[in-house]
């Protein structure tokens, strides 16, 4: 995946959100319809234009206390609207490293 | 922008001159260095002090002849992430003995000054009205240091030394 | 080990109390995040994919087992239970909150442990061989040099703003362990004919977009010199190091458009209008660096105790003793590498339980010191023969006596795609699905000497220019494919791998590297022959022919 901290030029090809890590504990969020943030995807405000995504990009990146680097990435819509990562970089971000975290003994 | 001089937040007494702008009779002044360079001897015998803004990435010999009679170098950070000018400061200090006044200038944090002061800058243009009513507090930080610089620190080895040489002494 | 002093001890906890005010600044909003990133990675705080990373400093690789434990303390009460061992003698937690990293590193404070400049243009952690002191035949010890460059380095007044990173590697041992050839400067401790200790001085070395095998600047400088000389090339390279582009602004690039020979007059010039500095050490300031080194109170031990030939007739303690157990200076004693490869784990991780178990393990048989090398491996330095296979037994509960030490399965890996905001693939899964593949270690004995590195994108983190097999991962359209690299080398013939084909999708990486070594089998013109002499004979051709036929 291309390192979306190198986004540049905002053009979008399909329904996007917006993303980035909680200030204070770095955990992964969303931003929403309701201008903040959730850690739930599912709460995510989604995009399908690149003038939305611009506006959305910059209403969050105006959080610089709440969340750090905000960045737009992918989603998938599925049956009833439901929102799931669009690439495997934010699927790792929303489930989790693809590994078994233990060393087995 | 405050300035920090002598530990204090003091008033600028230098005005900074544009490249094209009339000259001030007297009083002090900051110019450019390609100002400063086009004619440094009409500059120096003016009655106000002169002072020269140094940009990081010019080398330091154009302005070596001049240190004796300059009044304040100005050293640039374009963004605190840009250390050139911390070596231009010691080395006019340290190597060319320079004594008047070192100015940082560009984006000052309070997270600099300790490097500053120990590279050897004196005056500082603080970004912030809060980083530069801690400057007394930040400079208390620390009280230990790993290298000799012109600032006259004591370093840490030479501190072990001298506790070594006690210690042995009183044997 | 190295005693700290109350100044050194001063200094980290001044350092503590400096980076909490940063940190408060920051979540008051005092501080914007462009501003506090610089200040935070200073400290060793990356923003990776879950959470904020957090990497620590092992100083040259020596660990006490209080300081080992301590890392287990974090990782279970600030992190998720484990931790993870870098390339660089590092150690890094992955799920570490912001507000309470200033709590983590008063505690490790308390043990002399400090996240000084392990990220951030800066100088790094100052690494080297982690068999230093022990090390048969080495000339002497280098962790007293690394120790003397690393005070030097630390909160640097002209170089904590550099155009980039910078890295610093020792070596006092014919075999380079520390991969100094790799490094922004890397040092190999020398004599002089009169006798006296100094260093041949390498530049330019590194990996990642750009990747250059370092150059000899100067053959010899004399020990009580080389802070002067460090001093003097990082002064060359403040000034006219790139700043305009974050992919050219390595000392290595500036080498390279410089050219060798110009930049070392350069820096001879530099050096020597710095004349008789305050740098130059006199022996009695090495001497008070070199005597807060101890070394254990060594018995006089047999060569080979009765303990060691009885177990003899174990086969699965013959062959870990064959692997993982090498020399040491001191007849009687032994140094115990501990393999953090598991079948079918992540490369360099240890829990808090392994890391506790291991302290205690250190204390009862290697004068309480552990170290980390950067091949992502752990190292008892001290053993006594005889202590050996009780050890053993120890171990092989822990999951600690993996007996693939430079074999196949000895992965260097970094993180990647799983954890990494960089990464363009992932790295983990790769290694452990190739653990997997060549879990029977009588095969990977047969294989011999061959080290796997895995990158997950150009950074190079993993190592993958200099594996002899290198796998780096790239993305295609989406999806994580991977360029595969044969004959690169670490050490002291150190040299650049060379690609072997077109990149391959992620299923199909195991495969071919099977396919690799299969042909490395075939090929090799005796079993003493190592993959990488096999590869320098024939070159990639037959290789590249065998494993691509049928692809």
């Amino acid at each position: 995946m291309t390192s979306p901290l190198e986004q540049k030029k905002i053009r979008i090809t399909g329904p996007s959100m917006v993303t980035a890590n909680r200030t204070w504990d770095g955990a992964v969020v969303y931003r929403t319809a309701q201008k903040g943030w959730s850690t739930e995807i599912g709460d995510s405000a989604v995009v399908s234009t690149s003038d939305d995504a611009r506006a959305l990009l910059a209403e969050a990146t105006a959080d610089d206390v709440g969340a750090v680097g905000p960045y737009i990435a992918p989603v998938e819509l599925k049956d009833g609207g439901k929102v799931k990562p669009g690439n495997l970089r934010e699927h790792i971000r929303a489930k989790g490293v693809t590994i078994d975290l233990r060393v087995p003994a | 922008m405050p300035l920090v001089k002598q530990g204090r937040i003091t008033t600028d007494l230098f005005v900074d001159v544009a490249d094209g702008a009339e000259l001030p009779g007297d009083g002090a002044i900051l110019v450019t260095a390609e100002r400063f360079l086009a004619d440094p001897e009409a500059l120096l015998r003016r009655a106000g002090k002169t002072g020269v803004v140094w940009p990081n990435n010019r080398d330091l010999d154009e302005l070596v002849p001049y240190l004796d009679r300059i009044a304040a170098v100005a050293l640039v950070f374009p963004t605190f992430r840009d250390g050139r000018a911390y070596s231009q400061a010691r080395l006019l200090r340290e190597r060319h003995g320079y004594d008047g006044e070192l100015r940082a200038t560009g984006q000052i944090l309070r997270d600099q000054f300790v490097f500053m002061t120990r590279a050897g800058f004196d005056a500082f243009e603080v970004k912030k009205d809060a980083d530069a009513d801690a400057f007394a507090e930040t400079m208390k930080r620390y009280s230990v240091f790993y290298q000799p610089t012109g600032d006259g620190r004591v370093t840490a080895l030479h501190r072990r030394m001298q506790l070594r040489h006690s210690e042995s002494a009183g044997q | 080990m190295y005693a700290y002093d109350e100044l050194d001890r001063t200094l980290i906890n001044e350092r503590v109390s400096e980076f909490r005010d940063q940190v408060k600044r920051r979540l008051s909003g005092e501080l914007t995040e462009d501003e506090f990133k610089l200040l935070r990675l200073q400290n060793g705080v990356y923003l990776q994919l879950h959470a904020y990373m957090f990497r620590v400093a092992i100083p040259y690789g020596t660990l006490s087992s209080k300081q080992l434990r301590r890392f287990a303390h974090v990782a279970r009460r600030y992190d998720r239970g484990y931790g993870h061992f870098t390339t660089r003698q590092n150690i890094q937690f992955n799920w570490i909150k912001l507000a309470e990293l200033p709590d983590a590193l008063a505690d490790l404070a308390e043990v002399g442990i400090h996240a000084m400049q392990t990220s951030g243009n800066n100088m790094r952690n100052v690494t080297s061989d982690q068999w230093a002191g022990v090390a048969p035949g080495e000339v002497e010890d280098p962790r007293i040099w690394s120790e003397l460059i690393r005070q030097h380095t630390t909160l640097h007044p002209e170089f904590s703003f550099l155009p980039r990173k910078f890295k610093i590697a020792i070596t006092a041992s014919e075999h380079d362990r520390a991969a100094i050839k790799i490094h922004d400067i890397g040092l190999r401790l020398h004599k002089n004919a009169d006798g006296e200790t100094g260093f041949e001085v390498l530049v330019g070395g590194g990996l990642g977009r750009t990747p250059f095998i370092a150059k000899t600047i100067k053959p010899f400088v004399h020990g009580r010199d080389i802070l002067s000389y460090i001093e003097a090339i990082l002064r060359v390279y403040n000034q006219y190091g790139r700043r305009d582009n974050i992919y050219k602004a390595r000392i290595k690039i500036l080498v390279h458009e410089l050219g060798i020979e110009k930049f070392a007059k350069e820096v001879e010039e530099e050096w020597n209008q710095m004349g008789d500095s305050e740098l130059r050490l006199d022996y009695a300031a090495i001497e008070e660096v070199r005597s807060r080194f101890s070394y254990p109170p060594y018995e006089k031990l047999p060569h080979m105790p009765d303990e060691l030939k009885r177990a003899a007739h174990d086969p699965l303690f013959e062959r870990w003793r064959k692997n993982s157990v090498s020399p040491h200076k001191v007849q009687g004693y032994s140094i115990v590498t501990l393999s953090l490869k598991p079948v079918g784990g992540p490369p360099g991780d240890a829990t808090a339980e392994q890391m506790d178990a291991l302290a205690d393990l250190a204390d009862k048989y290697s004068f309480g010191e552990i170290r980390v090398g950067h091949e992502q491996n752990l190292a008892l330095p001290h053993v006594a023969k005889r202590d050996l296979p009780q050890l053993f037994k120890a171990l092989d509960r822990l999951g600690l006596a993996t007996p693939n030490v430079n074999l196949v399965t000895d992965i260097i890996a970094c993180p990647g795609l799983d954890y990494c905001s960089l990464a363009n693939a992932r790295s983990i899964p790769i290694a452990q699905e190739l653990t997997r593949r060549f879990a029977n270690h009588d095969t990977a004995d047969l294989i011999g000497r061959l080290h796997i590195n895995i990158s997950g994108c150009i950074n190079a983190c993993g190592h993958h220019h200099v594996g002899h097999i290198g796998i780096l991962g790239v993305e295609k359209n989406g999806e994580e494919f991977y360029q595969i690299t044969i004959g690169g080398r670490a050490d002291e013939n150190a040299q650049l791998g060379t690609l072997i084909g077109p990149a391959v999708p992620y299923a199909e990486v195991a495969d071919v590297i099977e396919d690799i070594v299969e042909a490395y089998l075939a090929l090799r013109d005796r079993p003493e022959e190592l993959f990488v002499d096999t590869v320098k004979r024939l070159g990639v051709e037959p290789i590249r022919e065998r494993v691509y036929a049928t692809r």
